[in-house]
């Protein structure tokens, strides 16, 4: 459905669709926690989550915390986490989570560029993700983007957080700017990306290269979740 | 209390100075009465060479069931000389009474006046009549009740009216305290079966091969037989598996065996298998199987399960069975949930415990005003950092041998020690919320205070990724 408010973005770049239940690759550098934030942003609120790390992922990135899951809108009892080998593996249990109709997301994080992730495994992995109608996403730490089947596919760095509303010397909201480099349906564009927590959304407001107005408050680019 | 005790004047339930004073030389022992009870169940095994069903009866007492076994053994006479034998072989002195009633066996051989008695059919009435009320199983209340009344035998009580006897005691629920229905067990008038307790067989299926199988897809083909039949054997006694074993007895006599684990009950065959599905390559079939066995070693209740209304094999499967394959597939530690406990240090209040595990009700102590970060690393990762001397934010700091220069930071949030579970050189833990020059989140600690008497100089750690 075309969001009548999406031509708000002064680049005029569609506002993209984040909710749907589609295979969704975000690629994150290595030591940047932003695209966790981003992915469980867009996820249905308090969804039954399956979420896979390979190895390298869970020692160089650490694994998800249960206390911080309910800031961005994931409930921690619902969350199942997997501890994977490899990239192997974290396919298999994310296609064997796919048949799984009670989950309301599959999350899986793999460290770098691994053979096993090649077009094929993530065309599968798209197309179960759209024959169950689970929302899937693949999270790359510290990889080259090759070859996928994902339906977008985003680059996701952390940005200067947002003022804190008490203290002008802590970091407030978090922000990421936000790259779709590949969509199925859209055109690329890049964002700021914030979320808001009451109403669980993910603000998508064009990105600026002037300093200044990245500093200004966001605007809110689109009311619905579409 | 044997005979030597009992000839000494020692009396059960005694005080020990009272015997004391009674047998000055007394040696006292402590009372095993785990050990005891053990002991006796085995000798009810043991005893079951005599007759099928033996009961252990109380703290000190068999119960056979000898009906049609008799004869095996030359008669009753001879059962019971021969049973005096078998027990005095190991050492124990016996009271046997064979009688048509479990409860005029009980009271002759604890009243009666032979070692071995033997009480014929229709005899019970004057055989019990002379013995104290006691003999009938009665607790020690009622037997007072009935001895301060006059009635001080078997035979004084049965000669009352039954009516009066039956609306005296109306109230007594308890066998024990009604002697009307301890009377008619002794004689018979009501029925008293012995439950042998014997356990249920358990659930498993055997299957014998012609030849030895080695190859891990004839391994699976049995296996699949077997979980049909275990699934079947389930299903009627409304049980589902928690643990599975699969074992294989090879030709050459050794065995092997696979387990797997289901976080919820299941008798589903084609989930079951699937478990096993990449462990059948652990069996070690050496020269092959001759018989291969399924067990359920714990298993639950689980009802009658509805099918799917068209009779539709469904590919989607429920979140437990998910967890069960990728427990099979992942290693017992591969899966778990977050769960919080009731502790104020970080990595102990942010547990992961197994998916099985209940839901702690634990109250988890009220967190502080600081978040905490999305990722925590497995154990807080050394920094070096540039801070304000004592106890301020940093200002930049070294980690994985890349600077990153502190832009903002909140912080701190002061989280002591646990002294109650920790050493006393444990040293407190400053946590900052830091955001870096290129916006990256962080939450890092500094470990310590200068001259805080518990080592060194103050050390930095980063202990969060933050989102």
């Amino acid at each position: 459905m075309p969001n009548p408010l999406e031509t708000l973005a002064p680049n005029r770049s569609p506002r993209p669709a984040t909710g749907q239940s589609q295979l969704v690759e975000l690629f994150a550098p290595a030591r940047d926690g932003s695209a966790l934030g981003f992915a469980l942003a867009g996820l249905p609120k308090r969804a039954p989550i399956l979420w896979v790390q390979d190895r390298m992922s869970g020692l160089e990135m650490g694994r998800p915390s249960g206390l911080a899951l309910a800031r961005f809108g994931a409930d921690p009892a619902q969350v199942i986490l997997a501890a994977a080998r490899d990239a192997k593996e974290v396919l298999w249990t994310m296609e064997e989570g796919l048949r799984c109709t009670a989950l309301g997301a599959v999350l899986g994080e793999v460290w770098g560029t691994p053979r096993a992730l090649d077009f094929t495994a993530t065309k599968r992995l798209a197309l179960r993700a759209e024959a169950q109608g689970i929302r899937t996403v693949l999270i790359r730490f510290g990889a080259t983007p090759d070859l996928s089947a994902a339906r977008q596919r985003w680059h996701i760095a952390s940005a200067p957080a947002a003022a804190h509303p008490h203290d002008p010397r802590a970091p407030g909201a978090p922000r990421w700017r936000a790259e779709m480099f590949r969509a199925r349906d859209g055109k690329p564009g890049t964002w700021m990306a914030a979320y808001d927590a009451q109403t669980h959304h993910l603000d998508l407001s064009a990105a600026s290269g002037d300093p200044a107005l990245a500093a200004a408050p966001l605007r809110r680019a689109g009311a619905g979740g579409t | 209390m044997n005979q030597a005790a009992a000839a000494l004047g020692l009396d059960r339930g005694a005080r020990v100075t009272d015997m004391r004073a009674l047998v000055p030389d007394l040696r006292v022992e402590a009372a095993e009465e785990e050990a005891d009870a053990k002991d006796l169940a085995a000798l009810a095994r043991w005893a079951r060479r005599w007759c099928p069903w033996t009961v252990v009866d109380g703290v000190d007492g068999l119960l056979l069931d000898t009906t049609g076994s008799d004869h095996l053994w030359g008669g009753e006479a001879e059962m019971l000389a021969g049973m005096r034998t078998a027990f005095a072989d190991l050492g124990l002195t016996a009271r046997i009474a064979a009688a048509p009633t479990v409860g005029a066996a009980w009271a002759l051989a604890r009243h009666g006046t032979e070692p071995v008695t033997i009480c014929a059919e229709g005899a019970v009435p004057p055989t019990l009549a002379p013995l104290p009320v006691a003999a009938l199983r009665l607790g020690g209340d009622t037997v007072t009740l009935l001895t301060r009344l006059g009635l001080k035998t078997v035979g004084a009580l049965a000669d009352l009216p039954r009516d009066a006897l039956i609306r005296r005691f109306r109230q007594a629920n308890a066998p024990e305290n009604n002697p009307v229905l301890r009377l008619d067990q002794a004689t018979g008038r009501a029925g008293e079966p012995l439950d042998p307790g014997a356990h249920a067989p358990p659930l498993r299926a055997l299957r014998r091969m012609v030849e030895p199988i080695c190859e891990v897809e004839s391994v699976s083909y049995v296996l699949d037989d077997l979980a049909h039949e275990l699934c079947a054997g389930m299903e009627a006694r409304f049980l589902g598996a928690r643990r599975l074993v699969l074992t294989g007895y090879r030709a050459d006599g050794g065995t092997s065996s696979v387990e797997v684990g289901m976080s919820r009950a299941s008798r589903d065959p084609a989930h079951l298998t699937r478990l096993f599905r990449d462990r059948l390559e652990r069996l070690e079939a050496g020269y092959g199987f001759d018989i291969l066995t399924l067990e359920a070693p714990k298993s639950e209740e689980l009802g009658a399960v509805q099918r799917h209304l068209t009779g539709a094999e469904e590919d989607a499967i429920g979140l437990a069975e998910l967890v069960d394959r990728l427990a099979a597939k992942l290693g017992p530690g591969g899966v778990r949930r977050p769960a919080p406990q009731g502790s104020h240090i970080p990595e102990r209040a942010d547990a992961l415990v197994s998916p099985e595990a209940p839901q702690a009700g634990v109250r988890v102590p009220p967190t502080a005003a600081l978040p905490r970060p999305l990722r925590l690393l497995a154990r807080p990762e050394a920094a070096r950092a540039l801070y304000t001397v004592p106890d301020g934010p940093p200002v930049q700091f070294v980690w994985r041998r890349q600077t990153h220069r502190v832009t903002r930071s909140e912080g701190p949030e002061r989280i002591a020690p646990e002294w109650w579970r920790e050493a006393s050189t444990v040293r407190l833990r400053d946590y900052f919320r830091i955001e870096d020059s290129e916006g990256r989140r962080y939450w890092i600690f500094r470990e310590g205070l200068p001259e805080d008497g518990r080592g060194g100089p103050p050390r930095w750690f980063v202990h969060g990724i933050d989102g």
